[in-house]
């Protein structure tokens, strides 16, 4: 039987600045390992940001879920946090932890996880570049 | 006349902030753009010549050659750096995309060799914002 599941995406964007480096290494190994993107004075990104809801629809609404609440929530949770900012500098998630777009699709997942009704499925594609993207959960 | 366009991009960190003004100043007339600590983009360059193809080769300019020299004139002093600290040639002014935009154009004509004319350069900054800058005054 085919399932009754549908998948609705909201999209949003955010700039911010960010470097890679991994303090336990010296400047060289950092340098090896992360290339252009360890040097010192940060670089930065235009981030895009597609949230992927998958549930069965509402039988009241027709909803999944209603995508003004989840353009509300990814403003409130995660543009409020990284819009216009520092990643390593001015966020609390990347104090310890690499802001690569691995680890911040994860933290975004973990931002929006508690918000969203646990019966739906939560996918995160982020994109640093046009050219760069990534998943998460991955399946 | 033909118009060739070369499209290259690179990412950078900037902020909007005057040196001259408060720091509530600077907030005001810049907003989030004027964070202490840099934001950034990916940025989109296309730079555009202009000439009539050659007889013997068919081009105005080798397309490859013109990507080679925005590659090492422009793009290795923009890509990965902050815009306001790294770059020479922003020393002093403002990181505007305006301003950019005129400041590659001045790099760009000085390496551009006879008789490669620079018709247009536009820079994208996000999917909403860009510049066009066509020189002269």
């Amino acid at each position: 039987m085919m399932s009754k599941k549908v998948a609705v995406i909201r999209k949003e964007q955010f700039n911010a600045a960010h470097r890679l480096y991994n303090p336990d290494w010296d400047d060289a190994t950092n340098e090896k390992v992360f290339g252009k993107c360890a040097l010192p004075n940060y670089h930065g990104h235009n981030y895009e940001l597609e949230v992927k809801i998958t549930g069965k629809p509402d039988k009241k609404t027709g909803y999944v879920m209603d995508l003004k609440k989840l353009s509300d929530l990814i403003k409130s949770e995660v543009h409020g946090r990284f819009d216009h900012k520092n990643l390593n500098l001015d966020t609390k998630e990347f104090k310890k932890l690499n802001p690569t777009a691995e680890n911040i699709a994860v933290v975004i997942y973990k931002l929006l996880r508690p918000h969203i009704d646990k019966e739906k499925d939560l996918m995160i594609r982020l994109y640093e570049t046009p050219r760069n993207y990534v998943e998460y959960p991955a399946p | 006349m033909v118009y060739l366009t070369r499209i290259e991009h690179f990412n950078a960190a900037h902020k909007l902030y005057n040196p001259n003004w408060s720091k509530e100043k600077n907030d005001e007339v810049f907003g989030k753009c004027a964070n202490e600590n840099w934001h950034g983009h990916n940025f989109e360059l296309y730079v555009t010549i202009k000439g009539e193809p050659d007889p013997d080769t068919g081009f105005i300019y080798d397309a490859k050659k013109l990507g080679a020299l925005v590659n090492e004139k422009i793009l290795e002093k923009l890509d990965h750096r902050n815009l306001n600290v790294d770059v020479d040639f922003m020393k002093g002014k403002m990181c505007s995309i305006e301003n950019l935009v005129v400041e590659i154009w001045k790099q760009l004509e000085l390496h551009l060799p006879q008789p490669v004319t620079l018709h247009c350069l536009k820079l994208i900054e996000t999917s909403k914002i860009y510049v066009e800058y066509y020189g002269g005054k």
